[in-house]
């Protein structure tokens, strides 16, 4: 199979418009005589069904939850990059262009990056024409802030709360056409299968969710906004029912998996509290615009410290560690994700954590707060200092938060061309259920970006070119490819129902996710990864022998569901693995033990790994097959990554 | 451990749960003795240490919605000790810990009640009420592309900040499942309010409001007698004054309505 990302020709800052112009149009008369199934109803997808149905196309949309309003998206906190530059401080296209390839590790194809940040600054128009309250600053303009791995205030933000501003501008565009009986939308209802006729993707297999009842849809094309797959940790700052289901099976029907390994662990999440602990919760990022982030100097102050004999504010200035400024003057307390996590755990690796566990790292405003004062503190953080408040018991005005990383977002994701097209003709991805854009680590306030770009102005022009070269007739959902396809999800579900065996499907989750954390975490290595692989194959194998789901399918069943979603994780685990172990450099969020610098930096082989590892499903046998796209950088130059 | 107070004991409680098969069963309230229950857990995931002792157990595990466990997607409900989201104020019930109570308490949850908000299983409760009335008019009629310049618009801060402040619900039901009459004013009026603060909003003020509360009214949702018991049980403060807004914004547009 040989991989074609179908980068138009031309100069970096044409190929899009030209290949705006070069795409095929379907006249709007046609539109009409198209279907277009939209599985998820987060930025990606709502931006997509909306748009899409505002083009004329028929849509039906889809979400496990019960509201498309659910979709994670709503999570975000901290902000959306745009290259306005209406802060007059040397921002540009390809300024967030450049940043972002670099805070990828060069690890993103620069077109689809380049692209991203032109359309970035249509994006912020398009909310605020929706009514997304954005801050503004007294003149009645739109205010900024700064994100990491940036230097240049670029982020557009809501408080605390810009994913669901952004999320509800998008749902109120998708519910107008809802209203119109453009977009036909499928709440409680997931998908467990795709449906391929004559090697196109031609509908999917869904169950819904309140009555069990298995059913079929199908249309021209499929887009797939279903978000990432960091719950394969069990723990994560995810909710709790994103999976990575549509997407596997995908997979499994032949779309190809890259980069599984790119997994962001966020540096500032409330740490672990017990056993009971169900998922983390993340403390944006721009909280770092006003936070430093320390340990103890020694660690002998740090054990003092753990075992109570003294108090955070007990220890001195020069007794403090501001790790992150004084390795990295030029960004201090910004340095991008990846670097911010792997020092945390350096630090407690060493024995200087906080906390009763030594997992923490102090987050502290005390600077802040006596610069600005408390209110201008407040108005700008108010909701995560609650937040952390009533999660924690402390609080965090008087005393320093502690933070520790956790796994927050996937950058790997299903394989796509230019046109975010999967190699399966009408099937696409968008948002963070692709790969394509964030390389080896996401910087911060680019996901809600890459999300909306994506549903907004990308897809709605490049699914056009497919669907006028695709003729109008529709597949019934009588044809055997759908009725094989339903009859598969019956028979999973009653194998699930059948092994009546004695571990839970949470347990299973959890120990799946410790697997994961302890192994293909925050640092790997050889040895590491190919212990885990025995060790999830060994899991896999009981989970299809002894889990125990309960009831029946004809039902509301959320043992079930997880039950599905689980077994994916399962596989996508060890898929995740044999990427790491293949990929023997260390990039971005993938750090490999035995490829660092002597400063413990990630020691990039560009030589030998400047290419995307796309995956191809083999069946369960542990040798997938390897498909690589060589990246070209013909713009930005490969240096070691520096935020010194 | 984050947060923990050492001195904090486990404690044992008594659960009454509302347990119902679907939509057409009757339901009633089964009560669960639960002990060792940590005072830094979550009460979503006291019910999760329940759930699984039930599947243990081979028993059916209690339904609840949930998805973000941090307070923002709205999908979690739950009616605790005859309070939407429990005791304590502006927390949605993902963000409640166990710490707010004590050892040796009976706790009794419930789902969501209202005509308008059918229950599908157990404390599982059908809010596509809510979808409706957000379809009948909660937008700004415009298609992607072809808008200005976002700072074309320029928007005093204090109206930015107040429309933000309304534009905050989550969507979650409690002011509904707070409310002696089931009214759904509170929810529709912040969506309301948010877009008739704003210049964006303005252009299409009066047919949202009339064709948003004809919708809210279609459901089945009841009348505002004006006790405030929404706004008090709101987890994310959306205040009163949105009522007030869309009562001036309603009136105002039945006074000019085409629709008679």
């Amino acid at each position: 199979m040989i991989l074609d990302s179908k980068i138009p020709e031309g100069a970096l800052a044409e190929k899009w418009d030209k290949h705006k112009f070069n795409v095929k149009l379907v006249n709007p008369a046609n539109k009409r005589k198209y279907d277009i199934i939209v599985v998820g109803t987060g930025l990606a997808g709502a931006s997509a069904a909306a748009t899409l149905g505002e083009l004329g196309y028929n849509v039906k949309a889809f979400c496990f939850q019960d509201s498309p309003r659910r979709a994670h998206s709503i999570a975000a906190q901290g902000g959306i990059n745009a290259a306005k530059n209406y802060q007059n401080d040397g921002d540009s296209i390809f300024r967030l262009f450049y940043d972002t390839i670099k805070g990828g590790d060069y690890r993103a194809r620069e077109a689809n990056v380049y692209r991203l940040a032109q359309v970035s600054v249509d994006i912020i128009d398009q909310c605020v024409a929706q009514g997304v309250p954005f801050a503004r600053e007294y003149g009645g303009l739109l205010a900024n802030r700064s994100f990491g791995g940036a230097q240049v205030s670029r982020t557009f933000y809501a408080r605390g709360q810009t994913g669901q501003q952004l999320l509800l501008g998008a749902y109120s565009a998708l519910n107008r056409q809802v209203a119109y009986g453009k977009v036909k939308m499928y709440p409680r209802t997931e998908m467990l299968d795709l449906v391929m006729v004559d090697g196109k993707a031609r509908g999917i297999v869904v169950r819904n969710l309140i009555t069990g009842k298995v059913e079929s849809h199908s249309a021209h094309a499929v887009v797939l906004a279903t978000g990432g797959y960091g719950n394969v940790f069990f723990l994560s700052t995810n909710a709790m029912g994103s999976n990575a289901t549509a997407a596997w099976r995908a997979h499994k029907k032949g779309a190809l998996f890259a980069n599984p390994c790119f997994t962001q662990i966020h540096p500032t999440c409330i740490p672990v509290s017990g056993e009971y602990q169900s998922k983390l919760t993340l403390m944006s990022e721009s909280l770092r615009n006003d936070g430093r982030v320390w340990v103890p100097k020694t660690v002998e102050l740090a054990q003092r410290l753990r075992k109570g004999e003294i108090s955070v504010n007990d220890i001195k200035e020069e007794d403090r560690d501001y790790y992150l400024e004084r390795k990295y003057p030029a960004f201090g307390n910004l340095v991008p994700r990846d670097v911010a996590s792997r020092n945390a755990k350096l630090v407690c690796d060493e024995g200087r954590g906080v906390g009763a566990s030594g997992l923490a790292v102090f987050l502290d405003f005390a600077d802040a707060i006596r610069r600005e004062g408390q209110p201008a503190i407040a108005a700008k953080y108010g909701n995560l200092f609650d937040m952390y408040a009533k999660i924690t018991d402390e609080n965090p005005y008087d005393k320093p938060m502690r933070i520790y990383p956790a796994v927050h977002y996937t950058m790997g994701g299903l394989w796509v061309d230019y046109n975010l097209m999967t190699n399966i003709p009408g099937l696409y991805a968008t948002g963070e259920c692709n790969f394509s854009d964030h390389g080896a680590n996401r910087l911060g306030a680019s996901a809600l970006m890459q999300g909306l770009a994506d549903g907004y102005f990308v897809i709605p022009y490049t699914i056009g070119d497919y669907l006028a070269q695709t003729p109008y007739d529709k597949v019934s959902t009588d044809h055997p490819a759908f009725k094989e396809a339903e009859q598969n999800v019956k028979s999973t579900t009653d194998r699930l129902l059948s092994i009546k065996g004695n571990r839970t499907v949470d347990d299973f989750h959890k120990a799946l996710g410790q697997i994961m954390w302890d192994y293909c975490g925050m640092a790997r290595n050889a040895e590491g990864l190919q212990f885990a692989k025995q060790e999830i194959r060994k899991l896999r194998d009981e989970f299809w022998q002894n889990v125990k789901v309960t009831g029946v399918n004809e039902e509301l069943n959320q043992t079930l569901e997880k039950a599905h979603r689980v077994a994916d994780f399962l596989e996508l685990g060890e898929l995740m693995v044999d990427d790491a172990l293949h990929r023997n450099e260390s990039c971005g969020g993938h750090f490999r033990e035995e490829y660092q610098t002597p400063e413990n930096e990630a020691l990039r082989d560009d030589e030998n790994f400047a290419y995307v590892a796309a995956w191809e499903f083999t069946g369960n046998d542990g040798n997938p097959i390897l498909h690589k796209e060589d990246l070209k950088f013909e713009n930005v130059k490969l240096t070691q990554r520096s935020y010194k | 451990m984050a947060g923990s107070n050492p001195n904090a004991k486990p404690m044992d409680l008594t659960l009454k749960i509302w347990r119902q098969k679907d939509k057409n069963s009757a339901g009633q309230l089964v009560t669960y003795p639960l002990k060792n229950i940590s005072p830094d857990m979550s009460f979503l995931e006291m019910l999760d240490v329940l759930n699984e002792e039930l599947l243990v157990k081979g028993e059916d595990p209690v339904a609840f919605d949930h998805d973000c466990r941090e307070g923002i997607c709205g999908m979690c409900s739950l009616f605790i000790n005859g309070r939407a989201h429990g005791p304590e104020r502006g927390t949605t019930t993902c963000q409640l810990h166990m710490r707010h109570f004590n050892h040796g308490d009976t706790i009794t949850i419930e789902p969501w009640r209202a005509a308008a908000f059918p229950v599908h299983k157990d404390l599982i409760v059908d809010r596509s009420a809510f979808d409706r009335i957000q379809q009948a008019g909660g937008y700004v009629s415009v298609n992607t592309g072809g808008v200005p310049d976002a700072n074309e618009i320029a928007i005093p801060k204090t109206i930015a900040d107040k429309a933000f402040d309304a534009a905050t619900c989550i969507g979650c039901g409690a002011c509904v499942a707070a409310c002696k009459n089931a009214s759904a004013m509170l929810f529709v009026s912040a969506k309301v309010s948010q877009l008739a603060m704003l210049p964006q909003g303005k252009v299409e003020a009066k047919t949202r409001v009339e064709n948003m509360v004809a919708q809210m009214d279609l459901e089945g949702f009841g009348a505002c007698s004006n006790t405030g018991a929404c706004a008090a049980e709101c987890p994310v403060g959306i205040s009163l004054d949105n009522i007030a807004m869309m009562n001036r914004e309603y009136f105002g547009a039945k006074a000019s309505s085409e629709n008679v």
